[in-house]
């Protein structure tokens, strides 16, 4: 029991420093009486280490904040800070940039390229820097989530969830300093969701950051924080 | 991304796609190898109808019989054979035409020859001596018909080097044309193929001869032939003539003219104009075939764009750069339009040896349209590629990774 919690201090040391400062970001989309606001005036800071779920029902905002925080899309006003550096006014080149070295992606339909073998399809991220031995770092990556066995298959070779557990490797791969899922367990049978949401629990103990978005409560649990949404606001928080 | 890097993805790609590259490769394939094909059909035939015609010599000028004119209607013309011999031994005259040096009539037809080992049906040209200077050729064996020979309407020919082969034989023996002995006196030295018909398959008899016991028709001559002292003097030598010819005919008003005189330059020029225009022509449908291919091309790499626009919008969240995918569509679109214009020229290369001895067309490739088929094939990949590489770098990731 103390050990635990001496455990638990330490990540709260390592936590403390800070990865995301969202203040007070709006997003809005189309212009005139077109316009759709998907976020208001949102902050939400997130510190190294931790991890948070973002809950909301469809329509709340949640891949609307997802788009901003993964750098694939810039706020209308408000400020983003992404460990220490300000991305809410970068050009297109340079999100890319933060996106290839310091995020890592984990979507709902795995989006994995189908012509491509499982290491392949982990080392893409690698072949967007400048980076030699991309299979040994692939395949280490594929270790971590337990698919050294499965390195030559293709994704349609593999069951949802390995595919599911590649993809997590192909986000692990370029050591980020944030892994973004996007309703990782959507496409997903039980058995399945808990395996991937292990992987993505162990991933946090190691102390990699994570930010699961997600409408299902069940999902939920795998973060400490849970942040919850509704029309673009931040409206409770909980903590785990 | 590294280039190399982009250029792997590129064609990793494309092998992914086999059928398709395949299909985009030929359009450009086919254009490339239309335009190398025409281009040197083209040339092949122009070059043959221009050295056909130097052969003969850039001093030589072709009177023809002119248009009758009875009762005021004018036959076509050639409708009558207006040119005698009494015009020939006119334009002969050094006194009043100083700048013509030889003078050839002409009577031709076809006549088959017999020989004792075979038979070879040619043309028979009934000349005389003056025939081997206006057509700039030389006796490889034997002598050519003198004017001793004209006179006398001696019973001689002189072969051409295919004619004699092809009959099987040489000086000193007869061959029967159209029933009539005639003793061989001479074989011409080649002249060559040149495309149309051949220089060495015809034969050749004093003009008396052939009028009186051939062709009939005595003192009628088809045309004459002149050669001018020299090219620079062909003006004057034209002049010369029209005014013999005027006088021995009768006639005062030089728009009633009953032969007509064409000089070798302005025949060559309007064949060259003709073969141009067919050459660009030819050129200008292959040069279609080949913009065609090109928007198959864009085509077929708007497609792709399309089809793989989540992939695009992955590439894009694992940091991929607006300026990767740019390079990675316009390399795929060149590589395609690089492989169909290298297949291309192999193609036309193919057919420039094929043609020539399957269809007996000559076709001339000259590096040029080869170079520059290749060039536009390129250019236009990259051209048409650069549209949908635009739209593949701007694709916002999150809407390219909405589509499924």
């Amino acid at each position: 029991m103390e050990v635990e919690e001496a455990a638990r201090f330490a990540e709260v040391a390592v936590a403390s420093t800070e990865l995301i400062r969202l203040e007070s970001v709006t997003k809005v989309y189309g212009s005139g009486d077109a316009s759709v606001v998907a976020l208001r005036s949102f902050s939400l800071n997130v510190a190294a280490g931790e991890s948070v779920a973002v809950m909301g029902p469809s329509g709340s905002g949640k891949s609307t904040l997802m788009n901003i925080l993964g750098c694939l899309d810039i706020p209308s006003s408000g400020r983003y800070w992404f460990g220490g550096e300000d991305v809410s006014r970068l050009n297109e080149t340079e999100l890319a940039r933060i996106r290839n070295r310091r995020i890592g992606f984990v979507f709902q339909q795995f989006q994995l390229l189908p012509r491509l073998s499982a290491w392949r399809n982990v080392e893409l991220p690698l072949l967007y820097r400048n980076v030699h031995d991309r299979r040994a770092l692939a395949l280490q990556a594929l270790e971590q989530v337990g698919l050294s066995n499965r390195i030559d298959h293709r994704p349609s070779q593999l069951s949802g969830g390995q595919q599911q557990r590649v993809a997590i490797a192909r986000a692990l791969v370029t050591d980020p300093d944030l892994i973004l899922a996007d309703e990782p367990t959507g496409n997903l049978d039980t058995a399945s969701s808990r395996d991937v949401l292990a992987v993505l629990r162990e991933l946090n103990e190691q102390g990699r950051t994570i930010i699961v978005i997600t409408h299902d409560p069940e999902v939920a649990p795998v973060a400490r924080r849970t942040v919850h949404m509704r029309d673009g606001r931040l409206i409770d928080e909980v903590a785990a | 991304m590294s280039l190399a890097h982009t250029i792997e993805t590129g064609l990793r790609s494309l092998l992914g796609h086999r059928l398709r590259s395949v299909l985009t490769t030929l359009g450009i394939l086919f254009g490339v190898a239309a335009v190398i094909a025409t281009v040197g059909i083209g040339q092949a035939s122009s070059d043959s109808v221009t050295a056909r015609i130097t052969s003969l010599g850039t001093n030589l000028l072709t009177i023809s019989s002119g248009s009758t004119v009875s009762a005021g209607v004018f036959g076509g013309a050639g409708s009558a054979n207006t040119l005698t011999m009494a015009d020939v031994s006119g334009l002969q005259d050094r006194q009043s035409a100083p700048d013509i040096l030889a003078v050839a009539p002409v009577t031709q037809g076809r006549a088959s020859l017999v020989s004792s080992s075979g038979n070879w049906s040619t043309t028979v040209s009934g000349s005389t001596a003056g025939w081997l200077v206006t057509n700039s050729r030389t006796v490889g064996a034997g002598s050519f018909i003198n004017t001793n020979d004209s006179a006398t309407r001696a019973q001689v020919i002189v072969l051409g080097s295919t004619t004699s082969s092809n009959l099987g034989v040489g000086v000193g023996d007869l061959v029967l044309v159209r029933q009539i002995p005639f003793e061989v006196i001479g074989v011409l030295a080649p002249a060559g193929s040149q495309g149309f018909g051949n220089q060495d398959d015809l034969a050749v008899v004093p003009i008396t001869t052939a009028q009186d016991m051939l062709f009939g028709g005595s003192g009628g001559v088809q045309r004459i032939l002149l050669s001018a002292t020299s090219p620079s003097t062909i003006g004057s030598a034209y002049l010369e003539a029209d005014q013999i010819l005027l006088q021995t005919h009768h006639i005062t008003d030089p728009s009633l003219a009953d032969f007509t005189i064409t000089s070798q330059t302005q025949v060559l020029s309007t064949a060259q104009a003709v073969t141009q225009t067919l050459t660009i022509l030819l050129a200008s449908v292959a040069a279609i075939s080949l913009l065609v291919g090109g928007i198959g091309v864009m085509n077929i790499m708007l497609v792709s764009v399309t089809e793989r626009t989540s992939e695009i919008g992955l590439r894009k969240a694992l940091g991929a750069t607006p300026g990767d995918l740019f390079r990675q569509f316009v390399i795929e679109a060149g590589t395609l339009t690089a492989l169909g214009g290298l297949l291309g020229v192999a193609t036309g290369l193919a057919v420039g040896y094929i043609v020539p001895r399957a269809a007996n067309i000559a076709v001339t490739i000259t590096p040029l349209p080869v170079l520059t088929a290749v060039a536009v094939a390129v250019a236009v990949g990259l051209v048409f590629g650069v549209y949908p590489a635009l739209r593949a770098a701007r694709l916002a990731p999150i809407e390219a990774l909405r589509a499924q």
